[in-house]
């Protein structure tokens, strides 16, 4: 049975650890996925909300989404073989691989930041303005947090894309979880295969997860629409008038 | 003091918004801009705090040229009320209201009690400091718009169309709660309406403003209602020009008649004992609760029985509300009532009317007469 031997394979102490091992591949997986996310939140965040900020530059954001239409793998061969004849080392392998990655997830972050200082109410930022902000002031206190729920959204939908993507960087020979994929596929060992998969699966759950925890705790409810505790207990009026409330869970979805 | 002199707005496409208008807003009243809509009212409100730099003439605060003042300084010295309140939807109504005190360096604890503070100034007790505008309704989110700019305790306000996102009767509140705390508060208030309605309640003078962004006419509100200087301002006003100006017309000593009365409880022996007509008073404390028949009761007089139409004028009230409670009384008889609402007596209409044709019409200033070419000019 496939499923037990998937299952067999994955519970397995000795398939965790070694340089070959679950666990390393892991965190190479982890990390690709996190320096990745790191460039391209330091290039497309600024930019994003510079563009919707003095609307210079729109070009750029429908540049980015149609990028997205460019298939990945065969962006990855490209890049790799014009690498591996250019730089030497290390980074003939990882440098490719990770400007592919980052190429993926500018798009959704640069849409969601442009999206997002965009969408902010003209009547907040005319008042922010109107009662004495300054230009910085009025995008951290305003701008800012008004644009998180979008940015938010932006962020999660690139991960997603990135560690999916990292996948494929395997064929590159740069490691991370796609390498179970293509050993067991080599080796004929489908476990190994779905395994990958599966783990593959769960990182990418687990990642965004954490960046709704992040979410939560981070964006205003009052731009959700979440339920805000009363901290006047006993009152007994706790409730809101549901006419005025929000919907509830629209936000976090 | 806030002095427009001959300032000019021309916007980049050419419009222009606001044509040579010059204009005084004394200190600690309320001035009002009017206008039917697009004639330049926001842009010259926003002029003020630099919201819009003007492209002619100057405007002065207290003899400060607005334009030699750093523009964050200046908005933080002055409150301002946004169109639709624009509150801050991130942040929790304290933290709205907070927000001038912390850009200006309040301590934070500080600024949070100053917030509660200004949110019960405004009607809007502790326990919505916590929730978020979304969670407002829309009148309540204009108070909160209020609360923020009366925040930092500007002596300067601007307010545009504070009260228009909400029903008549919440608007009119509104008004009500707004003139109480200005005449505790005595802020140099410059507020913009379309409502003419509106700018005579509100206003210690009213700017008319038409289309094209030149002044029509600046007066106070009776003035205005007696002496529309054209038909533009005449037009604008409306109708019923003659019985709204009774509002500003304090009544005189007006010849009072002993009313008889019972008070709430009596029998119908004792309400038919005391008078011969057909309506008599009910009072409780002295203080009057409505009318009854007497003839046509058959227990002791309760809440419940009583004919409410009439309304109740103060003796010292416009001449509008003593003509209204003479026109609305069942009897045909005006109740008026001292300033604690005890009864004094009652007046019939001819003689209110006859107050009314004794009563001083605002005199015609001189300029008014013969309008002349420079329309711009106000009337002091
Ligand atoms: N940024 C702008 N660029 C060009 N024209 C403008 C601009 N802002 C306002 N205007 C024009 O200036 C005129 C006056 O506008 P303003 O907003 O001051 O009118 P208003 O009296 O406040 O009207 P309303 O009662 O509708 O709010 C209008 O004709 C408007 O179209
Ligand atoms: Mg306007």
């Amino acid at each position: 049975m496939i499923l037990t031997d998937t299952w067999k394979w994955l519970v397995d102490g000795a398939n965790w650890s070694g340089t070959d091992g679950i666990l390393h591949r892991l965190e190479q997986h982890v990390i690709y996925t996190l320096i990745t996310l790191a460039i391209s939140c330091l290039i497309a965040l600024p930019l994003g909300s510079w563009i919707a900020h003095t609307g210079h530059g729109r070009w750029l954001v429908s540049l980015a989404n149609a990028v997205r239409a460019v298939p990945s793998l065969g962006l990855l061969c490209i890049l790799g073989i014009w690498a591996s004849s250019h730089i030497s080392g290390d980074l003939a392998l990882t440098g490719p691989s990770i400007a592919v990655l980052v190429v993926l997830a500018l798009p959704p972050l640069l849409a969601g930041a442009y999206a997002g200082v965009t969408e902010v109410d003209p009547a907040a930022r005319d008042a922010a303005k109107g009662m004495g902000m300054t230009g910085a002031q009025v995008f951290a206190k305003v701008e800012l947090p008004n644009s998180l729920p979008l940015v938010f959204s932006g962020l999660r939908s690139a991960s997603l894309q990135v560690i999916a993507t990292a996948t494929i960087a395997a064929f590159l020979g740069i490691g991370g979880l796609g390498r179970f994929l293509l050993d067991g596929q080599a080796s004929g060992e489908y476990q190994v295969m779905i395994g990958g998969s599966v783990l593959v699966a769960v990182l990418a759950l687990l990642v965004d997860l954490l960046f709704a925890l992040a979410q939560r705790y981070l964006v205003s409810p009052g731009l959700t629409g979440r339920r805000v505790r009363r901290h006047t207990a006993g009152t007994g009026t706790g409730n809101l008038d549901p006419a005025t409330n929000l919907d509830g869970e629209k936000a976090t979805a | 003091m806030i002095r427009f002199e001959q300032v000019v707005k021309t916007f980049p496409d050419g419009t222009t918004a606001v044509d040579h208008l010059s204009l005084e807003a004394p200190t600690g009243k309320i001035t009002v801009l009017v206008g039917p809509s697009g004639c330049g009212k926001t842009t010259s409100l926003r002029m003020i705090n630099r919201m819009i730099d003007p492209t002619g003439g100057r405007i002065l605060i207290d003899d400060q040229d607005v334009m030699d003042v750093d523009a964050p300084k200046l908005r933080r010295g002055i409150g301002y009320v946004i169109q639709h309140a624009g509150l801050f939807p991130h942040r929790t109504v304290a933290d709205n209201v907070a927000t001038v005190p912390l850009l200006l360096g309040t301590p934070k604890a500080e600024a949070k009690e100053r917030a509660h503070e200004v949110l019960e100034l405004v009607g809007l007790p502790g326990d919505f400091a916590d929730r978020y505008p979304a969670q407002l309704s829309g009148g309540q989110q204009q108070r909160v718009g209020v609360a923020r700019a009366l925040a930092a305790d500007p002596p300067v306000m601007l307010m545009d169309e504070p009260f228009s996102a909400v029903d008549p009767v919440v608007r009119d509140q509104l008004q009500d709660e707004f003139l109480r705390l200005q005449s505790e508060l005595g802020k140099t208030i410059v507020f913009v309406t379309h409502d003419i309605d509106e700018a005579i309640k509100l206003g210690d003078q009213v700017a008319v403003m038409r289309v094209g962004g030149k002044l029509a006419q600046l007066a106070e509100p009776a003035y205005l209602l007696a002496h529309p200087i054209d038909d533009f301002v005449s037009d604008f006003i409306g109708r019923d020009r003659g019985y709204r100006a009774l509002s500003f017309t304090e009544s005189p000593r007006l010849p009072l008649a002993p009313e008889p009365s019972v008070a709430l409880g009596a029998t119908v022996d004792e309400a038919r004992a005391a008078t011969g007509d057909d309506w008599l008073l009910v009072v409780a404390d002295g203080r009057p609760q409505g009318w009854i028949e007497p003839e046509r009761i058959t227990a002791p007089i309760e809440q419940g029985m009583l004919h409410r139409g009439g309304t109740v004028a103060t003796e010292h009230g416009p001449l509008r509300a003593a003509l209204d409670a003479a026109l609305s009384s069942p009897s045909r008889r005006g109740v008026i009532v001292d300033d604690d609402g005890k009864l004094l007596g009652t007046v019939r209409a001819h003689q209110v009317l006859s107050a009314i044709e004794r009563a001083d019409r605002p005199e015609v200033h001189e300029e008014d007469i013969a309008p002349t070419e420079s329309v711009g000019e106000a009337a002091p």
